[in-house]
Parts: structure tokens; sequence; C-alpha cells
């Protein structure tokens, strides 16, 4: 064991269970360790440790050069990432909370996702932060990104559901050579009922690859993150009720794992799509069109879809609760396609 | 009796410069030969008036091709600092042309190609972005410890934007040692210099930033030589980053198929008597530097090499249009539409 690691990232070491953001933390740590190129850049990263302390004792391991405390400016800072990416290190850029990452849409897309296509290179860099609602933030403080990334070539966008699964994640995205979009659910950040005990030794979940949550013969349900839990909670209500549904879990949202949608829509017949993001231009609607594409004649029910909104994130808490998909509402999706 | 010469260049330095101006117009030039013939796929931009410029401000540069030296990303106005940092003429030609032999395969334009080795990093077209790369560039060279500079340009119209704050504070803040040429060639497209800012010279906004900066007639490539000299020794020295200001005129329109009807005449021609490659022609002479019989040679000469290099271009093949599916991902293989199968099946798409 190395003496140097901080005593809060020695969990798993220890062998106790580890929240969610712990694991990103432990994952972040040991890739730092494992691979001096890789560093890390954000606003308050450092002497502050992150904003959900993401990154405490960081700048006291690793020293100012590989925490690097930047002015607030995600457009600036990202395009760093990718100069400093295009010298041969791996950035690691936080974005405070996601909501934020629009001033560097424009490097994103333009410059960071194009540059292998453009013939300058890889781009092995990951820009991670919290996303999600639930937390009260408001509207600039709980929003999902992906599909603002989803449609831009050259990107992958990651977004996990459990401990495990964001370890393994996270060290995938930093060893990919592609720019890696990575989404934490804030609300998952610390839920005591995700902690689990994560293997001691260095593991990866690697990038594309969804995971089936839950087996069952009547409905897929597609969801990710946050949603993940809510849907698994639905489900096991409709299991009381004789109703068997599988839940897939997507883990990597682009590249998206149509082989594995298509297989189970093939078994059931039945397809619902649940998402946290806002409905209109969701995730749902891709996974539909490729259903269609490739699995038409096998389905027995239309496809449905359980999401937020089509509004900015409300902060009351009233507001916010009738924003988002609620378990409730995965059941009841799910009794109407049962009953189709 | 020869004059001294002049900054410490000795005379094949001081051809070596010339050569450099008279390649970046003679390559420009024969842009223009080619695209009447049809060989050039999109727009067309000239530096003429501004050659000085770039070829003075790269000169000052440690330019190595074994991927130690300085950092360049140039703009299409600055293609004789690509080439003085070994910039491939012909690869110049196939980028204009969309060949499938260039250094993106048809897939970029222009002078936006990369050559790490040489320290060649193209521009995208959204030309602040470059001010953040450059800015992630040259910081890891304060984090490697590595005695190099980064220099950026970029015009007028690119200090509007947001990514050009972003990207020269963080390069201030982090003391990056990055140089950053500004083109005032008085010309962003179609609008003049005081429609994109109140200053009268961008040098005034280098103080905001804590930043040293100086300004420099950008005709006259031993004074731009000179200014750049100063500002990579202040940046390598640890001052961070600098700012030099190129003052000079954009004497044909944004790109070819502008007839910059918006510019008074009058103007051009003042800045045509001041044309920066007939006034080191003729520093060259009075000072007895070189003969005119030299210089004609140098001119042949490059004029002859842009021919050939046009030439193997012209004979090279665009990409096939299914490469387009190439390269999106470093391991994730994007599909070929369905309908382009010889027997379409929804199925597959």
């Amino acid at each position: 064991m190395n003496q140097a690691v901080p005593e809060h990232l020695q969990k798993t070491a220890r062998g106790e269970e580890v929240t969610l953001l712990e694991a990103i933390s432990e994952g972040l740590y040991e890739e730092m360790v494992r691979d001096d190129r890789v560093f890390l850049m954000g606003e308050d990263i450092g002497t502050y440790g992150g904003a959900f302390k993401l990154t405490k004792g960081f700048l006291e391991a690793f020293g100012d050069r590989r925490v690097i405390d930047t002015p607030i400016a995600e457009g600036g800072f990202t395009g760093a990432a990718a100069g400093a990416a295009h010298m041969g290190l791996r950035p690691v850029v936080e974005i405070q909370f996601m909501d934020f990452i629009s001033p560097a849409y424009d490097v994103l897309t333009n410059y960071i996702a194009t540059s292998l296509y453009r013939g300058a290179g890889p781009m092995p860099l990951v820009i991670r932060g919290p996303v999600g609602g639930g937390n009260r933030g408001g509207p600039f403080h709980s929003q999902n990104v992906e599909m603002a990334f989803f449609h831009t070539p050259g990107l992958k966008i990651v977004y996990p559901s459990t401990p495990y699964d964001a370890k393994g994640l996270m060290k995938a995205a930093i060893r990919d050579d592609n720019p890696v979009i990575f989404e934490e659910h804030k609300g998952l950040y610390r839920a005591p009922s995700l902690r689990e005990v994560l293997p001691p030794e260095d593991f990866v979940v690697p990038l594309g690859e969804a995971r089936t949550v839950l087996e069952g013969k009547d409905v897929t349900i597609v969801t990710y993150g946050a949603m993940v839990h809510k849907s698994v909670e639905a489900a096991r209500v409709l299991d009381g009720e004789g109703v068997g549904v599988e839940v897939i879990d997507l883990r990597t949202l682009l590249p998206l794992d149509e082989d594995t949608i298509v297989e189970s829509v093939k078994r059931t017949g039945k397809l619902l799509v649940v998402h946290e993001d806002t409905r209109t231009g969701g995730i749902a609607g891709e996974i539909a069109i490729r259903v269609s594409e490739k699995a038409f004649e096998w389905l027995d029910a239309p496809i449905l879809r359980v999401t937020a909104i089509d509004s900015p994130v409300p902060y009351a808490g009233s507001l916010e609760d009738y924003f988002l998909p609620q378990t409730d509402d995965v059941v009841k999706a799910l009794r109407y396609l049962a009953a189709y | 009796m020869a004059d001294d010469f002049p900054s410490g260049l000795d005379r094949d330095q001081l051809l070596e410069l010339y050569g450099a101006l008279r390649l970046t117009r003679a390559a420009e030039e024969r842009l223009e030969i080619l695209q009447k013939q049809g060989h050039v796929t999109g727009g067309l931009y000239r530096s003429l008036g501004q050659e000085a410029g770039a070829v003075g401000a790269a000169f000052a540069l440690q330019r190595r091709s074994d991927g130690t030296g300085d950092f360049l990303t140039p703009t299409v106005r600055a293609a004789g600092a690509l080439f003085l940092f070994g910039g491939e003429l012909v690869d110049f030609f196939r980028q204009y042309m969309a060949r499938a032999t260039g250094p993106t395969k048809g897939r970029e334009a222009n002078v936006h190609w990369v050559d790490y080795q040489k320290g060649l990093v193209g521009p995208v077209s959204p030309l602040g972005t470059m001010l953040e790369v450059m800015a992630g560039i040259t910081l890891s060279f304060n984090l490697r410890s590595e005695d190099r500079v980064g220099m950026v340009f970029y015009g007028d119209g690119a200090s509007s934007t947001g990514a050009w704050h972003e990207g020269l504070n963080f390069a201030a803040v982090q003391r990056c040692p990055l140089i950053l040429m500004v083109e005032a060639n008085q010309w962003a497209f179609s609008s003049p210099t005081a429609k994109n800012t109140r200053v009268k010279s961008f040098t005034e906004k280098a103080p905001g930033y804590g930043i040293g900066a100086e300004s420099v007639d950008g005709t006259d490539v031993v004074a731009v030589y000179e200014a750049v000299s100063r500002a990579a020794a202040k940046a390598r020295s640890g001052e961070g980053a600098q700012m030099v200001e190129l003052r000079y005129f954009r004497r044909l329109g944004h790109a070819q198929h502008d007839a910059q009807e918006y510019v008074d005449p009058a103007v051009i021609a003042e800045w045509e008597a001041r044309d920066p490659i007939d006034l080191f022609h003729a520093r060259l002479l009075d000072h007895e530097w070189a003969t005119e019989a030299e210089l004609r040679s140098i001119r042949d000469d490059v004029e002859e090499r842009c021919k050939a290099a046009a030439e193997i271009a012209i004979g090279e093949p665009d990409p096939e249009g299914p490469d387009a599916v190439d390269d999106v991902y470093t391991d994730v293989v994007t599909p070929h539409p369905w309908t382009r199968a010889a027997t379409p099946d929804p199925h597959t798409a």
C-alpha cells in the first residue's frame, strides 16, 4: 500500500464500501499514480478539493502542476486541455456543474471532436462533472447535458449508475484515446443505497457496453444514470404483478450499445426508454429509430418513453418533482405496455 | 563595401528571409492560377502585403523537425510562417486542392494541418480557439520544464471572441510561454477594426491581462524579426505570454470571392507603395547586401518550385467518397449509409 495515498481514498484497499463519488475519486487517483501524463484542471479542484470534494487531497498528493486551479472559463481551460492532449498529456477536466459546459461547446464540438478526423491526432481527454436533478439546484445546477453532445461524431459520452461502473468507466475513459464526456449524477454521489465493496485490483469497464441489470421476458426498459434505480424499483413492482421487466443500463451513451438493446427487444417485443433528460430530442428518439430499423417485426407494442418534461429545471421541490420522471411514471408505463 | 548587417543576421539569413517572402507570394500567385484552372476546391486566401509579418515572426523562433522546437499556429495569411516551420509546399497545394495525398486527406482545407514533429498546429476556422489550444500546448512546456515557446497568429476579428479572452487569460495566469501575433490588417472580412474594438492598438489590451506587448511595422521584415525576438526572449525567461501587433493592411479581399469594394482604392494604393517585399528588396540592394541578379535568381527558384509542387498535386487523386467514414474515432467504426449498398437493406442501417 502506498503510504502517500490519502486515508479517505483507501476504503477499497481496506475492503470497505464506497459511494459513487468515492469510487470516481479512487479511479482518478489510481490513474494519476499509474500514468504521470494524467493531470487535472478545473475550478476550485485544488486547494478546495472540488465543489463536491471529489478531488480532496489530490493537490497535496500530486502538486500544482498536476492539479491546476483554473480561471472561471470553461471554454478556455477545455481548449487548453486540447492543446495539452496534442502534446501527449492526458487531461481530465472538471466542469464544476455540467450546466456550465456550454461555454466549452465550441471547442468540444468544433475542435476536440474533429481532431482525429482533421489529421490532428487523437484527443485523449476526459471532461467530467456533476449532472442531474433532484437536489433543488434550480435551472443551472441540475441539467443533464448528454444530448447537447450526442449529435457530435468523435465524442464519447459516459454516464454511470453504480460505484463499480463509475470507477471502471472512469479508468477506461482516461485510458481511451478519444475525447470522453463523463457525467456523474450528483444525486447518486453519496446515495447510501448504492454503497458497495469494489474489487481491490485494477479493473476497467469497457466503454460502449451496456449492462443488463435485471432480466425479464415481457418488457425491456432501456435507461441510464439515476433512472436505472427508479426503473429497477418499478420493475420490482411489476414483478409482483407477474410481469417480467428487463432493465438495461446503457452506461455509455455514445457509442450506443445497439446490439444489447435490439437483442433484448427481440425477446420481449416491448420497449420503454426512461431518461431523466428532457423529452424532445432525448436519447429515446434515437433508440426508437434504431429498434424500428433493426427489430420492427418483433415489436408487439408502441415504443414508449418516460422522461423529464420539456422545461428548464425548476427550483421548488414541488415543481422539480413534477418535472422529473418518477418511479410511479415508470410503473404506469410498464403496466400500459404489459397490457397492450 | 556593404553596410553592416542588421540585428545580428548574416547575409545568408537575409537572403533566406527574402526567399521566404518571395515563396509566400509565389505560392499564393500559383494558387490563383490553380483556381482559374479549376483545381482549388474551396476559398482562396491571400496575404498580399502581410508576408513580412509571418516571415519575420517565424524566423525568430527555434524551428526544428525533431519534435523539440518551438510551436506555431499560423493563419491563412501566415503561410510564410508555415513554410519556414517546414510545411511542405506540395502539401500546401494538396490542402487547397483537397487531395487524398494531403496531410488531412481532403478532410480539411488550406493551412489547417498539423505536424507535431515540426511544431506545426494548423488552425481551425473559429480562430479564437487557437489561443486556448496554444495556451494548453505552452502549458505542457511549463509542466515538463521545456525551453520552448508557442506562437499563435490571429486577426483583428478573433480578438473579439470569448475564446480569445479565455485563452489569453489562462495563458497569462499560468505564465505560459506564448506569443500572440495580432495580424492588425485593419479588416475582419468586411468589418473595419473600429467595428471590432475601441482601442487604437491591440497592445492596449495587453495590460488588462498583465502581459507584455509591442507594436511593430508589419511591412518591415527585419523589424518584425527584432520585435518577435524580444518577445520570445521574454517568454522563454519566464515572463509568460507576450503580444506582438503587426501593423499593415490587407490589400486584397477576405478571400478571392470578395472584391473588397468597401475599401477606398486610394488607401490600397498607399499600401501598395509600402509593399513588404519591394521594401526589403530595395533595402538589400541599397545596403549592398545582395545583387539584383542574386535576388532574381531566388525569385526564379521559388517560382519554379511552386510550379513543380503544383504539378505534383494536380496529378494526384481526390479522396474516395467512402473514405468519409474513416477516423471519426480511434476504435469505433462509423457505418456507411445503408442506401449506398448495392442492395439496400434497412436492417443493416
